[in-house]
């Protein structure tokens, strides 16, 4: 009987045989990697790398990268009350978004800490697209109360590509998507493709030229192939997360549950942060109206309680410091370091760093930072300066170029 | 009633809601030299101890059967003129064997009908009760202790009930701690034996509270109980001169005395908020009234779920404010008599009081069992009083009216109350009829309000008189909810301090008296 009742059981769990989705585009992946070094990222199977992590780095700083984003968690907010719902859940002035534009923001609970980063695009008056790292439709459903909207997860249902680098509008334009010339960083544009619309953004993770474009799924293998024809000629390469990583340092873009922890998601009490903690306190605006945690964030303001901070840190040496402890005076402890690489463009060692304040606020100097290097089967310990930078840490003027450039 | 037409544009206090805590608050407040009006729905000022004409020539006299937690210095602060001079009222259970149990004085200081083995046992575990409700009772006049950042007196407050408790020896506290969110059953097993005072108890701890005698924690609604008093008597209870429907004109005349302001017929459609700062409320008329401190004297959730924009509140705040449980259990039954009925075992001279209509425990845990599913209680309990009693007025000359608070009664019915209505009141009208056989010919008309009935009479959500369940997550720090439980909430200037506030229902004019006094200290959330 407990056989039988074992197997029901099993038979009842089919989603387990799945436990890593496939996105859109897995057939191209798949077939362009070399490496089969796969992540999960929001339930579905995403590269870490496809064939070269270096050449893929360079393609988005010297070609184009083509990057799947459609694990990237999106929400649709429709209705009447959309604006007045999403400026009551974020920190920014939805007001102030106009139809086609994008901005970043983010989110908090009524503790005034940070459930999640975003971009939030307005498609039309009533009709916006938020994309997020973690899943919130509960959230989303229970701040709906008082509000006339209709908000549905589209994750699965929409595909995403990002696709990034100086040729990158070179290749939009050779696959026909020559409108989005007039985009300026965070406009979007709605442009025909088969028998649907492909909404593309001048928005991206890289800090460099580049374009995101979101489809319905059932058009996500025939948009990749036409942006891959049109990029052969523009040096297109399909890159995984480790390549992109390098770029978000090096742009200073902070990941959730990466360089601090959501709400959520934190298992201890003190892990959580308030936006004036993570680099995100320029998101607050008090003079808009009520939003979630407002009460929260301008009392620890007032009462001056925010008990850490995000810097960008410059590292002598060329070793990377990812996860290194941050020391003042070379001897007490005043954070760590969340994300570091050597920046192969800008030449400088660089890291993101989380610091107990009054470290970083008060205390800017004499900081530190120890790197454990393992070196066959042995640590070299090194205590290597560091100094506070401002991020971003690599600044691109084709980023910002309107017209953009075609290489 | 000083209700000048014109209303001035803008007062330092406006009261949402004439209830006896509203109209409380308002007092206090005046009477602090702050300019005060109160803002009523109703036609008339004092919420649920208004009666009305259920029946030609017949009356009731509001929601409440009995005074017994009204506190004495707050009524004192605010002016209340109110005569409660008589002796103390009697509870009498009767199980339909035609033999009574009488409980006299403040709870049963003496027992009638029940062997001396039994009233010893009573005495006893009525001994221990209030000693413990009395430790309770520290908390019930000051805000609830803060969770972040304790003041000194919070920390004055703990260290005396601790003392209090340990006064009689660390047995006593021992046992305290043992007992506090046991059910009232198993307390009642432990110390008694006859099935009716059991079920009186029974009945007592969970009236007014979706939970059943066995149901965890049900012992917190007897204590809630003991920790009233009437006349320094605690568990003490009285009809005042003139009768229940003395109240709310005397609550009205405290008010208007201390120079508040009442317009009634003026329902509130918004609390004006921006930015997390309260600056008055729009009427439904569409009038504008500025004020830098509105209390909210009406029920929470109606407060910040309809009359507060929920833009102006975080998600958090209203997930845990829609999450308030509120569904009232508690039908009231009103009967024009053409004479006083005769039930069988109650004395002449406990007619005047309480009389609560129970079997045993058993009777009440299974009277409780299909409210958890949405259906009216086959069998049900309820307590009884002849409010013309006290009140001539309320009834023809010969005539007489009875009014039972009825339970269990879901507030949600499966069936609904449109069809559930008749069937539940020929039920009631039996089990009258078995406690006083031939109360049918004598009745002239039956009204019976339902929860839902009672939601709509009184506008209170849900019909709960105690504006939110009287249970332990509901309670002290979490009440209504841990993110407005000291009066203030998250609205600068928004103010609660209705029955949904500490220290919970009943007729004490704690909430809102506790709500003034703290605005008065200059309050924070």
């Amino acid at each position: 009987m407990t056989t039988i009742f074992a197997e029901g059981r099993r038979a009842a769990q089919t989603h387990i045989l799945t436990p890593r989705l496939e996105t859109p585009f897995h057939a191209r992946l798949a077939a362009l990697d070399t490496l089969n070094e796969w992540y999960t990222w929001s339930g579905c199977k995403a590269p870490h790398a496809l064939s070269d992590p270096e050449l893929e780095y360079f393609a988005i700083r010297s070609t184009a990268a083509l990057f799947d984003i459609s694990p990237m968690v999106k929400y649709r907010i429709a209705g009447p009350d959309a604006e007045r719902y999403l400026n009551r859940l974020t920190l920014r002035d939805v007001r102030r978004l106009a139809v086609n534009r994008v901005h970043y923001t983010a989110w908090c609970d009524d503790h005034g800490h940070v459930l999640d980063d975003g971009t939030l695009f307005r498609l039309g008056e009533t009709d916006f697209r938020l994309c997020c790292q973690e899943r919130h439709l509960p959230w989303l459903l229970d701040s709906a109360f008082g509000f006339s909207v209709d908000i549905r997860e589209e994750t699965e249902a929409v595909a995403g590509l990002a696709l990034q680098g100086p040729t990158s509008f070179a290749v939009l334009a050779a696959a026909g998507f020559g409108d989005v010339q007039q985009l300026k960083p965070f406009d979007s544009t709605t442009l025909p493709h088969d028998d649907v619309s492909v909404t593309i953004s001048r928005t991206g993770f890289t800090g460099d030229l580049g374009y995101e474009l979101f489809v319905p799924r059932a058009r996500a293998l025939s948009l990749w192939d036409r942006l891959w024809t049109a990029g052969a000629a523009h040096g297109i390469r399909a890159i995984g997360y480790d390549a992109l990583n390098q770029a978000r340092i090096e742009a200073g873009f902070i990941v959730a549950n990466g360089d601090f922890i959501t709400a959520d998601g934190a298992l201890r009490a003190d892990r959580v942060r308030m936006p004036d903690e993570i680099g995100l306190d320029w998101l607050v605006d008090p003079d808009k109206p009520h939003f979630n945690g407002r009460n929260a964030i301008l009392a620890a303001r007032r009462n001056q309680t925010l008990k850490n901070i995000l810097v960008g840190l410059e590292i002598e040496g060329n070793i990377p410091a990812e996860h290194a402890l941050v020391y003042h005076r070379r001897k007490h402890e005043a954070g760590i370091v969340t994300a570091g690489i050597w920046s192969p463009t800008a030449k400088r060692n660089i890291a993101i760093a989380s610091l107990e304040r009054p470290y970083g606020s008060l205390y800017k100097d004499d900081l530190w930072v120890e790197i454990y290097a393992l070196r066959e089967l042995k640590y070299q310990k090194m205590m290597k300066r560091a100094k506070i930078v401002p991020r971003p840490f690599l600044r691109l003027a084709r980023r910002s170029a309107t017209p953009p450039g075609l290489r | 009633m000083k209700s000048s037409d014109t209303l001035q544009s803008s007062y330092d206090v406006i009261v949402i809601g004439a209830g006896h805590n509203g109209l409380a608050a308002a007092a206090k407040l005046a009477k602090a030299g702050r300019s005060v009006l109160v803002l009523e729905a109703a036609a008339e000022p004092g919420g649920a101890l208004v009666g009305r004409e259920f029946s030609p020539g017949y009356r009731s006299a509001g929601l409440g059967h009995i005074l017994n937690r009204l506190d004495a210095e707050a009524a004192r602060d605010i002016g209340l003129d109110l005569a409660v001079g008589r002796s103390l009222a009697p509870t009498t259970a009767l199980d339909g064997s035609g033999r009574a149990v009488v409980l006299r004085g403040a709870y049963g200081e003496e027992v009638e009908g029940v062997s001396a083995a039994d009233a010893d046992a009573f005495y006893r575990l009525r001994k221990k009760l209030i000693f413990q409700a009395a430790v309770l009772k520290r908390f019930l006049r000051r805000p609830p202790p803060r969770l972040d950042g304790v003041s000194p007196g919070d920390i004055a407050g703990f260290a005396a009930a601790g003392l209090g408790l340990l006064r009689k020896g660390r047995g006593e506290a021992r046992d305290f701690l043992r007992m506090l969110l046991m059910n009232v059953a198993d307390v009642a097993d432990e110390y008694l034996a006859d099935d009716r005072l059991k079920g009186l108890l029974a009945f007592d701890a969970t009236l007014g509270i979706h939970l059943g005698p066995r149901s965890p924690t049900s012992l917190l609604g007897l204590y809630y109980r003991l920790t009233g008093e009437i006349s320094g008597k605690p568990g003490g209870q009285i009809v005042p001169e003139g009768g229940m429907a003395a109240l709310a004109p005397a609550f009205r005349r405290a008010a208007e005395n201390a120079g508040v302001t009442i317009r009634c017929n003026t329902p509130v459609a918004r609390v004006l908020v921006d930015r997390g700062r309260a600056s008055g409320v729009l009427t439904e008329d569409g009038t504008e009234i500025a004020a830098t401190v509105i209390v909210s004297a009406i029920h929470p959730q109606k407060t910040f779920l309809d009359l507060v924009d929920p833009a102006e509140s975080d998600t958090g705040f209203i997930r845990s404010m829609r999450n308030l449980r509120s569904h009232g259990n508690v039908a009231r039954l009103d009967l024009a008599l053409d004479r006083l009925p005769t039930f069988s075992g109650l004395p002449a001279d406990a007619r005047h009081g309480r009389i609560v209509l129970v079997r045993s425990m058993e009777q009440v845990e299974t009277a409780f069992n299909p409210a958890k599913y949405g259906e009216f209680s086959p069998d049900p309990v309820m307590e009884i009083t002849f409010p013309s009693l006290a009140d001539p007025s309320l009834a023809p000359p010969g005539g007489c009216t009875l009014s039972a608070l009825v339970q269990y009664a879901p507030y949600r019915l499966k069936q609904g109350w449109e069809s559930g209505k008749p069937a539940f009141l020929k039920i009631l009208l039996d089990t009258l009829e078995q406690h006083a056989p031939g109360i049918g010919w004598s009745i002239a008309a039956a009204d019976l309000m339902t929860p839902v009935d009672i939601e709509r009479e009184y506008n209170l959500p849900g019909g709960h008189w105690h504006h939110g369940e009287l249970q332990a997550d509901h309670l002290l720090v979490n009440r209504p909810i841990n993110a407005a439980s000291r009066y203030a909430t998250p609205v600068e200037g928004l103010y609660l301090a209705s029955a949904g506030a500490h220290p919970g229902g009943g007729i004490s004019a704690l909430p809102g008296w506790n709500a003034a006094r703290h605005i008065l200290a200059g309050a924070t959330p």
